[in-house]
């Protein structure tokens, strides 16, 4: 670039540490980066890879024991670590406004939203209450809030999450700061929500002039906002380009793993039972020294050279401001092909292993005692499908849509209100108490969170061993035997056993997981965003497990998830949710490539692509909130939203179809011929 | 495939172990152990090499300075070693601290898990026994037994433990509500378990820290107590002695310069306070960064 010009954000060799209470961890080592006027600087990383350390050394935010070690943060040419601490209150303040990623525990409960968005006015500019209101409603307006003029008197837990999260830029931009900086400003809200929200950050960025910085793990989300990426790995920045160039050619080899690992990637082989690139192993201990590359560990590419000589960023010759730290870059193009996951051996004709029949289950609407809230919340409205011996089936849905409640119906966690679960030909409900302990053993559930569905003060053995003692399944012998069989299946080492919960990482809890839903060898593993927690590269790890674990022993999947790539690449059939309704049930690629119903294809088109330049289609992005549950809408329950809807629509449509089924009175396209 | 090199290097520690460590990184708790250990050897042992009347009363011996007559802490107003005497009082005041702390621990416990568990009408109502008992003033609840019942050392452990279990039991009761929502105990319904297994397995193991530092608090205020009892003339009656009879004697006579009696039995009183309140500190920390992720 050229030598005059002069980024808003320079980043030179900037170093954080945190000291803990046993050694420091070197959170960021020599991070360099630019951001300038008008543009958005997406950074993208795993966890752990520093790219929040990033933003809060910027800010000032570093939690405690954290501290800058190096380096310099130079805003509009000034360096931030030389200013006073009254100027540098006033720079942070006024000139950058930061968007965390929690849209609830960033606003204060007890404040009015008014209030709370008129702060840092009422601190750094010092007007008056009523003049404060004004602008808040102003910038409420601005940020696309309705009926500003009433929010403002609200409190923050009147509003949705992604409400919440446009009080939160709102907050940010009163101030007009010349940057924005938003740390995963997403990843708490649906995806329909995300789109939104990202929408309006770029909006806001050309409106306001302001320079952007977008932190994620989500490489669509990047692929799709920012100009120019910067990936960073254990504390540094391992390749800078633009966008395009990026996302087009990435040189860096974990760069390229990142992109390889997206379920979206999925190489279609033959018998379309893709596997998914995964990195192996974990990001490196950033309170030990490294040396040399610090995803050399993890590379297949490594060699001594990588292990032992520190790589510097360095330019690619095209001169396009592309760098990347890499002995042995991607030379070889990197797609990320849109998987086309052939059908599957169709299991058809066998009878299903689980059905359920017009499954209800309402809650009572909160309240307690004498001011009982009336009315119940219709969480789960009559849904029905089957799943077929071996099968997966996935189940989207955004949030409260139900799809928890029904994997949790089915395992026998609660009594559903009305309707059949039938597995195996027994109804559930007709079962005796002890023929009711033992249809645990066909059942089992999989969590989002193994940390948390793991009692921390057992070991691991105990843990594994409780399903077999709880069903009573063999003497202490047999037990162990399974145990340890049970510990290789999931790949992990016999010394596991002896540890306990918090001694692990995110994906090897997600194993254990696995290995415990696994122990009484059940039939049939609803696993309920199972993968969510986790990082690209680990996901894959666990998901390519899953499906092995599938064709070896032969088990069923209800397969619940928010994310559609993962469900697509996981699921034979997909169920699409909305509030407590299935709307629409078919063969995985059809759903995927070819949806019938409108919410359908406004998830699809919301899920942030990482193909830079995919247009998404404007026409059917879906406005407004979900309505509430408690008194959920007449007919179709989409109508409120449905860009299509008319009078009918009133009136509930069935679902309605061969194989591909969908509940909607005006589907967007007629069910291919049987072939 | 790569295994991560930093875990295989880490020793399996055991879950004492390292709660053992973590509990002698905390300085204070080591002090409070310390001191706790000292004055509970002075009680008791001290006797043995240190031999006083402290039944027959000897008026030829009033109020003798420290260091007079072989008495190195002096003589109270009847005639008794206020050296011996000590030894005598930490007797009556550890054994009631510790036996009231722990009735009163085990009492609050078991109800308050019960109606945590339950939850329904069974905790509306026990609960609404608690919230009662908490409404009447200690004190005044303390004096009404002390002046119904004669206060021996049994006597006054039931006495403290009777009115110190409410703070126990809704601590446990507020535990146990949010451990029975916990995905652990979920995850354990999903393999068929049932509710006696989840109290067993998962929610008293969970609960058993604050269930532990608590405790020690509960010993700390129960000396206190025992202490405020015998302050208002309702604790054991002489020859027997504790710590805060003493230090109500002592009180009487500080008009006439005998600093002895009054300084020792309070400085007792507040080093033993102290060190169980440092002790509950130091097991607070080991209960928490247990639980830490790495």
């Amino acid at each position: 670039m050229e030598a005059t010009h002069q980024p808003l954000l320079r980043l030179r060799d900037l170093s954080t540490d945190i000291a803990l209470r046993r050694g420091t961890v070197h959170a960021l080592d020599q991070v360099n980066l630019q951001v300038d006027q008008g543009e958005t600087l997406g950074i993208v990383g795993e966890s752990g890879s520093g790219k929040t350390m990033t933003v809060l050394s910027i800010m000032g935010l570093l939690p405690h024991g954290g501290s800058v070690v190096g380096g310099e943060i130079l805003f509009d040419g000034r360096d931030l670590r030389g200013l006073e601490a009254q100027e540098l209150r006033r720079v942070r303040g006024v000139e950058m406004g930061m968007v965390f990623q929690d849209p609830l525990t960033s606003l204060n409960p007890t404040m009015r939203i008014g209030a709370q968005v008129a702060e840092p006015l009422r601190v750094h500019q010092g007007i008056g209450k009523a003049e404060a209101r004004d602008r808040a409603v102003e910038i409420l307006r601005r940020v696309g809030m309705p009926r500003p003029d009433k929010i403002v008197d609200d409190y923050p837990h009147q509003l949705s999450g992604g409400m919440r999260q446009r009080v939160v830029i709102a907050m940010a931009l009163i101030r007009s700061p010349r940057l924005l900086i938003a740390d995963e400003p997403t990843t708490a809200l649906d995806v329909t929500t995300q789109r939104q929200i990202l929408e309006l950050i770029d909006d806001l960025r050309e409106e306001f002039k302001m320079a952007v910085i977008l932190v994620t793990h989500d490489l669509g989300v990047i692929a799709g906002r920012a100009d120019r990426v910067a990936v960073m790995y254990a504390g540094r920045v391992v390749e800078t380009g633009t966008t395009a160039e990026l996302f087009r050619s990435p040189r860096h080899r974990y760069t390229e793993a990142l992109m390889r690992a997206l379920p979206e990637s999925a190489a279609a082989d033959a018998d379309g039972q893709g596997r998914l690139y995964s990195i192996p192993g974990l990001p490196p201990d950033l309170s030990r020294p490294l040396t040399g590359c610090r995803f050399a560990p993890r590379c297949r590419f490594a060699t001594d050279e990588c292990r032992t000589t520190d790589v510097a960023l360095t330019p690619d010759g095209a001169g396009s401001g592309h760098e990347f730290a890499c002995l042995h870059p991607v030379t070889e193009p990197v797609a990320i092909t849109a998987s086309s996951a052939a059908p599957r051996a169709a299991s058809g004709a066998a009878e299903p292993l689980l059905t359920v029949r017009d499954l209800v289950k309402e809650y009572d609407a909160g309240g307690a005692g004498v001011r009982k809230v009336s009315g119940r919340v219709s969480a789960v409205a009559g849904v029905s499908f089957d799943v077929a011996p071996g099968e997966t089936l996935g189940i989207v849905g955004e949030s409260g849509c139900g799809k928890s409640t029904v994997g949790r119906l089915v395992a026998g966690l609660e009594p559903s209100t009305s309707g059949q679960i039938i597995v195996d030909g027994t109804d559930v409900a007709t079962l005796g108490r002890a023929a009711r302990h033992r249809m645990h053993r066909q059942v089992q559930l999989m969590f989002q969170d193994s940390y948390a569905a793991m009692n921390p003060r057992m070991r691991i053995d105990s843990i594994l061993t409780e399903p077999l003692e709880i069903q009573r399944v063999g003497d202490a012998a047999a037990r162990r035997a399974r145990v340890s069989e049970l510990l290789d299946q999931v790949g992990l080492p016999r010394r596991a056993l002896e540890r306990y919960p918090h001694e692990f990482s995110g994906g090897q809890l997600q194993r254990i997981g696995l290995a415990r839903s696994l122990a009484l060898r059940p039939r049939l593993i609803v696993a309920d965003e199972p993968v969510s927690a986790l990082d690209v590269s680990v996901q894959a790890q666990v998901l390519n497990l899953m499906r092995d674990l599938q064709r070896g022993l032969g088990l069923s999947y209800v397969f619940i998830s928010h994310d559609l790539s993962v469900v697509d690449y996981m699921a034979d059939r997909i169920g699409v949710m909305y509030l407590g309704k299935l709307v629409e049930a078919g063969p995985a690629h059809q759903v995927v490539r070819a949806p019938r119903h409108p919410y359908t294809q406004a998830l699809l088109d919301a899920v942030p692509s990482p193909h830079p330049g995919h247009a998404s289609n404007a026409g059917t992005a879906i406005r407004g909130e979900l309505p509430s549950a408690v008194n959920p809408p007449t007919g179709c329950r989409f109508r409120t939203r449905c860009p299509l809807a008319q009078d009918i629509c009133a009136t509930e449509p069935p679902l309605e179809g061969g194989t591909h089924q969908v509940a909607c009175h005006f589907p967007l396209r007629q069910e291919p011929p049987e072939s | 495939m790569t295994a991560t090199p930093h875990e295989e290097e880490a020793p399996v520690r055991g879950m004492w172990r390292q709660g053992f460590e973590v509990f002698c990184e905390n300085r204070l708790a080591l002090v409070g152990v310390g001191i706790f250990v000292l004055l509970t050897a002075f009680s008791f042992l001290g006797p043995v090499f240190y031999r006083t009347d402290q039944v027959h009363t000897d008026l030829t011996q009033v109020f003798l300075t420290p260091g007079t007559g072989g008495h190195p802490f002096g003589t109270d107003g009847v005639g008794y070693d206020q050296f011996g005497r000590l030894m005598l009082g930490g007797q009556t005041s550890i054994v009631v601290g510790l036996a009231a702390g722990l009735l009163a621990t085990v009492v609050g416990t078991i109800w308050g898990a019960i109606a945590g568990f339950a939850g329904g009408w069974l905790d509306a109502v026990m609960m609404r026994v608690v919230d009662a008992m908490m409404s009447i003033p200690a004190l005044f609840l303390f004096m009404l037994m002390a002046s119904i019942v004669t206060p021996t050392v049994p006597m006054l452990i039931v006495i403290i433990g009777a009115f110190a279990w409410l703070g126990p039991a809704r601590l446990v009761r507020g535990e146990a509500l949010t451990l029975r929502t916990r995905e652990y105990v979920m995850a354990m319904r999903g393999m068929g378990g049932t509710g006696g297994r989840a109290v067993r397995r998962h929610i008293i193991p969970n609960a058993i820290g604050t269930v532990i530092v608590n405790a020690t608090f509960q010993v700390a205020d129960a000396i206190l107590y025992v202490a405020y009892l015998s302050f208002l003339g309702l604790g054991v009656p002489p020859p027997a002695a504790n710590w805060g009879g003493m230090l109500s004697d002592g009180l009487s006579d500080t008009f006439s310069g005998h600093w002895w009696l009054l300084y020792p039995p309070g400085i007792a009183i507040i080093l033993i306070v102290l060190a169980f309140n440092f002790i509950g500190d130091g097991l607070r920390d080991v209960f928490e960064v247990r639980l830490r992720r790495r």
